[in-house]
């Protein structure tokens, strides 16, 4: 258990994070703006790392093969907006459920009718694989390293868009009051289908950066989904801020736990029996930090105060 | 065309007594087989049709009480054939094979279980409610996959069906009429519930838990109820699964479980007695007509389920009887 060992496993969480932040930020933006609950995120998430596989497959780039992954994931998101979506908006939650996991068999079994049952993969490019040496002599894979510096980006990015654009300013104002901006001639359809496809964006950027470490399947999207609500939840749901302190608490979580609890169990019970009973609590263990921040705050950590 | 819901509900009854008995004359044991799976989905959603459509709560992790009925069995039927024993702390037992013990430890642990996640979640409701119901039902799907003890991702197998006293569960006709008979008590009870006085409160509280509560009545502590109570349901319903596969596996606590048990109410009708029970049949008969067509079937569900949502409120039970469901 050495220090080199600790700091690898918090960029690794670090990672996981930025990339959960991706997933989620899209899900609570949509959730703010429009009140609608999407579960066919996750299948925009898949929709980005096919995309990104198939277009770096055919042309050899990875770069082309991720504006591929974002123009379909806003591509696809713009068009389930218009065409079901838009629908939902003043529907009940239930039903919102049901429509969108409606669209997520939809998207998983047409997925896997275009390229079938068996995962494809998606090769780091050179110029980002292989270790870089950080301060201190710790030998950290670059693309990983990659991974959470794009995250930060857009979060900043996302964060300068909301607080500093005329863009932002209509979103803000259409998640305090929705009839006033319409009132106010904004073009309050456009505006959803937008906001949508920016969601969707993001999802699929995730999708596609994500399919270079992991392989490529029908339904990677649904395990991200339900992390992505998660980190929502204790997040508060429609904040960005939150969602990103969210991300990050359960992508350290999920991998610390994973790593130092058997640890941890070792120091009081025999090795066996520590590694499983270890890994068991570990694969609980953000389900169980979101259950603490309910306990003490019912709508999460910046969620608005009811 | 209005159709009175009572006959409605003699006509399912007597359906699913006559396609049975018409199988068995034929010779058709699968089909036997399919209503089993279609009255056991059935008795699954009814439970969750206390919660959802009277109580309005939209759980989406109903498979963790079905899983918990399905591992419920398999661990005590484990023991029991493999002649080891079961230590629970103070308590040590041989598991069993007696189907009417399995049924009530079933039912008592997803009770238990449905007492602590309603404790949390019910603390929260709407969008938030949704994802954490979803997020407990992950958190027990990761938990059986990493639990070797009973078989992790790979689940048991037991190799024999359990007992019932004067029965001889393995004959197709007698398995199933032990578990009608089943969803027929608990339909009884359903309806009782629906017009006691406990029924009629918890549905105050779907339309206003504010009025509901300004009047006297204590929310909190009316939905816990319907969340144990609807649990304790769905568990004897995941207890027959099991043992109608005879075999229990994570994939029971599965998300896509517990929104196909969503699916069931809105294709039947939410909040409406038989609602469960005709959606699924109608989905049981889906997977099986539409799975023979195309591997790709669930395309064909998805698009099915949009048109239902998008432009049929209420169900079938809604368009035969003329009148929306419960709105939730």
């Amino acid at each position: 258990m050495s220090t080199i060992l600790v700091i690898e496993q918090i960029l690794n969480g670090l990672q996981f994070g930025v990339m959960l932040f991706l997933m989620a930020a899209g899900l609570t933006l949509i959730f703010g703006v429009m009140g609608l609950i999407n579960l066919a995120h996750g299948s925009l998430y898949m929709v980005g790392a096919f995309s990104a596989a198939a277009v770096a497959g055919l042309t050899g780039s990875f770069f082309l093969g991720l504006i591929a992954a974002l123009a379909a994931a806003a591509l696809a998101g713009a068009l389930i907006e218009m065409v079901v979506i838009r629908r939902l908006y003043k529907a009940a939650h239930l039903d919102q459920v049901l429509a969108t996991f409606a669209l997520i068999l939809i998207f998983s079994e047409g997925t896997r009718w275009i390229f079938g049952s068996f995962p494809l993969f998606l090769d780091i490019p050179d110029m980002l694989s292989g270790p870089v040496t950080l301060p201190g002599g710790i030998q950290y894979p670059l693309y990983r390293l990659t991974l959470i510096v794009i995250g930060l980006v857009v979060a900043i990015g996302l964060w300068a868009l909301i607080e500093r654009t005329r863009l932002g300013i209509q979103i803000r104002a259409g998640e305090n009051d929705r009839e006033m901006i319409a009132a106010l001639g904004v073009d309050i359809s456009k505006l959803y289908t937008i906001v949508f496809a920016l969601g969707a964006a993001l999802a699929g950027l995730a999708g596609g950066l994500v399919g270079a470490i992991q392989s490529v399947q029908v339904g990677m999207g649904e395990p991200v989904l339900i992390l992505a609500f998660v980190v929502i939840v204790i997040g508060g749901i429609g904040s960005i801020r939150g969602a990103f302190i969210g991300a990050l608490l359960v992508g350290l979580t999920d991998t610390l736990g994973g790593v130092f609890l058997p640890e941890l169990f070792k120091l009081f019970m025999e090795t066996g029996a520590a590694q499983k009973s270890g890994s068991a609590i570990a694969s609980m263990g953000i389900y169980i930090l979101m259950g603490i921040v309910l306990v003490w705050r019912p709508t999460g950590l910046f969620g608005a105060r009811a | 065309m209005r159709v009175n819901e009572h006959a409605i509900t003699a006509a399912v009854i007597l359906g699913l007594i006559a396609l049975p008995v018409w199988a068995l004359i034929m010779d058709e044991p699968f089909t036997i087989t399919l209503v089993t799976r279609a009255v056991i989905l059935a008795l699954a959603a009814v439970g969750l049709n206390i919660v959802l459509g009277i109580g309005g709560l939209v759980s989406f992790g109903h498979a963790v009480f079905f899983g918990i009925g399905g591992y419920a069995m398999g661990i005590l039927a484990y023991h029991a054939q493999t002649y080891t024993t079961l230590e629970l702390g103070m308590l040590s037992t041989g598991g069993t094979k007696f189907m009417p013990v399995i049924w009530l430890v079933a039912m008592v642990v997803s009770a238990f279980v449905a007492g602590c996640i309603g404790l949390l979640s019910l603390r929260t409701s709407g969008v938030y409610f949704i994802m954490i119901t979803l997020a407990f039902g992950q958190m027990f799907y990761y938990f059986a996959i990493s639990w070797a003890q009973y078989g992790g991702e790979d689940g048991l197998s037991i190799y024999i069906r359990n007992d019932f006293p004067g029965l001889n569960t393995l004959v197709p006709i007698q398995f199933f009429a032990i578990c009608l008979a089943l969803l027929c008590l608990v339909l009884f009870l359903m309806a009782r519930l629906q017009s006691s006085v406990f029924g009629l409160a918890l549905n105050a509280t779907r339309q206003s838990a504010i009025r509901a509560e300004t009047v006297g009545l204590n929310p909190m502590r009316l939905r816990l109820l319907a969340f144990v109570l609807s649990g304790a349901v769905t568990g004897l319903a995941g207890a027959l699964f099991a043992d109608l596969n005879r075999f229990v596996s994570p994939t029971m606590f599965s998300w896509q479980l517990s929104g196909e048990l969503i699916v069931l109410i809105i294709i039947g009708g939410v909040g409406r007695l038989m609602g469960p029970v005709i959606g699924a049949c109608v989905f049981v008969t889906l997977e099986h007509v539409l799975g023979g067509l195309t591997e790709f079937w669930h395309i064909y569900l998805g698009v099915i389920l949009l048109c239902i949502v998008l432009f049929a409120r209420g169900g079938i039970v809604g368009l035969l009887t003329g009148k929306e469901g419960a709105h939730v």
